[in-house]
């Protein structure tokens, strides 16, 4: 039954994202304004931004986008104008502040991380320690061979 | 309704609840067994992986007969499925819902379970009780799921005339393969899963066990990549733009434990042929599979918002949570008891194969974790600092194509460095041709464009880097001599060498194809009259016809629509859009032209007020180049799998018994 609700709610209406009577004339506002609506996400739908969506809250995202930018707006102020109405929740690309910071720099020192640990053990690896461990039986090794052998 | 009728329902819900016992005894007996030495208690577990599959599959059998049968007494039956439902689709909504899906998930453990015992015979006795153990285990937190969070055999008391249908989205012959591929997948890693903690428990990893797993991890890798591609194709033909990946936290699911099992493929060839990297592989064993339940624990508990979420309960939730902190947390202690008692071998430089496989490892894994933090961080933030935010596709492609950058210009060196030692500077020379002419390449790729970016071209000099590389590495060793020679001894290598240059070269295709369409794609939103052309980039689109007809069970709008190309006709197209009236819900069926170089992307929307329709023609160069692929990969794993050395370890413990050992 949620599931009806969920596809009643969101995705009935026209199959239609971008509609042709929104486009604008100028070409490169019109390109200003597909890049701006891929940063937005449609607040009402799961996952999809303003310009995939069929939402109707989306159409009117993007008829604000537009109308924005002929006002003679920079792609900046767009974003901090919907942001101011409807929260950082609807930024596809976190803000680089506070502890979205983390989020950022997650990738990059996990790498150096990587290397470290990995330049470490390839030191070992290099300088021809043979550790014990477990040996194998002399049947087991034969065994081994065996397999390995092609 | 007669007795008689529904018997078989409870015949399935009673075998599914004998499965779940049959399982707990195969998770325990042959433990105990392994660990006092004791064959008969060991012995048990090749007869209950047997008996348990059999049991899950009969459970699954009434199910799927109940939904072919539309037996509306059934509450997911009703739920998810309808009379008018074509009878691929009938099939399919067995696993379109949460309960069926999850049964397909034990179906296809306990199938990985059966095989192990059934092609395991030359596995030692212990490792192939705790083997099989351990995938029980499973088993058992995945059936009681069923049994107490999700039964699928619930009844209804009075049963409805008609069901409520299956998401008319998901009625879609790639869709309807696409989750079993991805369980496949899923669930294929359980096995290296298994074989790791079995190896923590023995406390041995050798060459011989790298032999054994390998090819389970493989088979799921193969199994995601084609689940990951068909669940990527579907979305570009059915959802009406032609996107082919959205960073969704569900697709997310999938990709992770795909780049991790990736780097695992390749740790594992280490462990075989060097006897190095042991329990660095173990630990990957450990992350794909805990990758693997994470991503079940997504799909299942809906915590993270996504278009896939079916089921948003937190009962299950907390259940799969418990599961992954249960299977994750247990292992890595085992691991952080256990690992020193694996040790390494064998010895290399930092210039060999072995340290690039080490570079491989880290990206992949790296790669997988910036995936990971991107598809939580919203949940974190909410917890952590109340922050209610969202990271979307223009993160992830900043965050995580960097590593694939790296991942491209390392590949083609590290795959011809030799084992051990290798003179670096040696073998960047030897490339610097494959080089010249990939730059070659991006340099007549930057020339030709009307734009200015840098994004096609540097994706070409990546992509095709790839693939001259991992051919000429591949011609390489086919050694001296004429060409035909050459040739002829090219057919005699194993098929591992096969499998890496179609996989390492499908992957340079797909970089290529991802590049070429974010690019240079071309678009066009209109009104079109009928018959008056309009022009798209180098194509002339008239909008012919328009119609509608019924189908099945649904009812369309198609339009029929030319293609020229300076004055010549390309493509005679009928983009769709249906109304499913049982669900009240449009799709788009969109109509595409698929070329070598580019596919015409045609759709069609709404009959506007003052005559027209609202139309939208894509151009999209080297689209199919993204699933070509995509199918390479699998199809260079395929033959991988296939390399005779996996089939003479299979065999090895008949040849030691055998007495006469017959020449190749």
């Amino acid at each position: 039954m949620k599931k009806l609700i969920f596809i009643l709610v969101f995705l009935a209406g026209p199959a239609f994202a971008v509609l042709p009577s929104e486009v604008l004339d100028d070409p490169v506002l019109e390109a200003r304004a597909r890049a701006l609506s891929q940063e937005l996400k449609c607040v009402v739908c799961q996952g999809e931004n303003i310009d995939e969506s069929n939402a109707g809250i989306a159409h009117d995202l993007r008829i604000l986008v537009r109308e924005r930018l002929t006002d003679g707006a920079s792609d900046q102020d767009v974003l901090d104008f919907i942001v101011s109405r409807y929260g950082e929740y609807v930024l596809m690309r976190p803000t680089f502040k506070g502890g979205n910071i983390a989020l950022y720099l997650a990738g990059p020192v996990m790498l150096l991380l990587g290397f470290i640990l990995a330049f470490v053990y390839l030191r070992t690896r290099t300088s021809g320690q043979i550790a014990s461990g477990v040996e194998l039986s002399d049947d087991e090794n034969q065994r081994l061979q065996e397999i390995l052998k092609e | 309704m007669s007795m008689n009728s529904g018997m078989y329902i409870e015949l399935g819900h009673f075998a599914l609840i004998l499965a779940f016992a049959v399982a707990i005894v195969q998770a325990i007996i042959p433990l105990i067994g392994a660990h006092k030495r004791w064959p008969g208690w060991m012995a048990i577990a090749g007869p209950a992986a047997n008996v348990q599959f059999v049991l899950t599959a009969a459970a699954f059998a009434a199910l799927t007969y109940a939904f072919v049968m539309s037996d509306f007494s059934l509450k997911v039956v009703y739920a998810n499925s309808h009379t008018d439902k074509p009878m691929l689709y009938k099939v399919a909504g067995v696993w379109g819902n949460h309960e069926g899906s999850m049964l397909l998930w034990v179906l296809i453990l306990s199938l990985f379970g059966v095989m192990a015992a059934w092609f395991g015979g030359n596995l030692p006795a212990t490792l192939k009780a705790r083997v099989l153990a351990v995938q029980s285990s499973i088993s058992v937190a995945f059936l009681g799921f069923i049994l107490f969070t999700s039964n699928p055999f619930l009844r209804l008391e009075t049963p409805p005339f008609n069901g409520l249908g299956l998401n008319p989205l998901l009625q879609d012959p790639g869709l309807a393969f696409h989750p079993p591929f991805l369980y496949l997948g899923y669930v294929g890693l359980s096995m290296s899963f298994s074989f790791a903690i079995a190896a923590l428990i023995e406390g041995r990893v050798d060459a011989a066990w790298a032999r054994w797993v390998r090819p389970w991890t493989l088979a799921a890798w193969i199994f995601l990549t084609i689940g990951i591609g068909l669940g990527s194709w579907w979305a570009y033909y059915e959802l009406g733009w032609g996107g082919f990946w959205f960073w969704d936290s569900v697709e997310n699911a999938s990709f992770m434990p795909w780049l991790i099992s990736a780097a695992l493929l390749h740790s594992a060839i280490v462990v075989e042929k060097r006897e190095s990297l042991k329990s660095w592989t173990i630990l990957l064993s450990i992350l794909a599979f805990g990758f693997s339940l994470s991503g079940a624990f997504i799909v299942r508990s809906g915590i993270l918002t996504s278009v896939h979420a079916f089921a948003t309960d937190p009962e299950r939730g907390m259940y799969i949570l418990f599961i992954l902190a249960f299977f994750t947390g247990g292992s890595l202690i085992l691991f952080a008891v256990r690992s020193h008692a694996l040790e390494a071998k064998g010895i290399f430089s930092l210039a060999s194969r072995e340290a690039a496989l080490v570079l491989n490892n880290i990206l992949l894994a790296v790669a997988a974790f910036v995936v990971f933090f991107g598809t939580v961080w919203p949940l974190i933030a909410e917890i952590a600092f109340e922050r209610k935010l969202s990271v979307g596709a223009p993160w992830f492609n900043m965050a995580f194509t960097p590593f694939m950058i790296a991942l491209a210009i390392a590949l083609p060196i590290g795959a011809i460095l030799p084992w051990k030692r290798a003179k670096l500077k040696r073998a960047i020379k030897s490339m610097s041709g494959i080089f010249a002419l990939a730059l070659a390449l991006a340099v007549l790729a930057w020339v030709m464009q009307t734009g200015h970016t840098a994004f096609g071209p540097v994706g070409i000099f990546l992509g095709s880097w790839i693939v001259f590389g991992a051919i000429y590495d591949f011609w390489m060793r086919t050694g001296r001599g004429a060409v035909s020679v050459r040739l002829s001894r090219a057919f005699r290598l194993p098929r591992a060498d096969w499998g890496k240059v179609v996989a390492h070269g499908g992957l340079g295709i797909t970089m290529i194809g991802i590049s070429c369409l974010m690019a240079w794609q071309q678009e066009d939103i209109r009104v079109a009259q009928l018959n008056q052309p309009f022009t798209v980039g180098d194509y002339e689109v008239t909008l012919l016809e328009v119609h509608r007809e019924r189908g099945p069970n649904y009812i369309t709008t198609i339009g029929e629509m030319n293609v020229t190309k300076n004055g010549k006709l390309e493509a005679h197209l009928f983009p769709e859009k249906r109304i499913y009236p049982v669900q009240g819900m449009p799709t788009t069926e969109a109509a595409i032209d698929n070329g070598m170089f580019r596919d015409l992307y045609l759709v069609i929307g709404d009959e506007q007020n003052n005559g027209g329709w609202a139309v939208r023609t894509y151009i999209k160069p080297f689209a199919s180049w993204i699933w070509a692929g995509a199918l390479l990969m699998a199809i260079g794993g395929i033959l991988s799998l296939t390399d005779r050395r996996y089939r003479v370890a299979a065999g090895a413990r008949k040849s030691t018994s055998a007495i006469v050992a017959p020449a190749e």
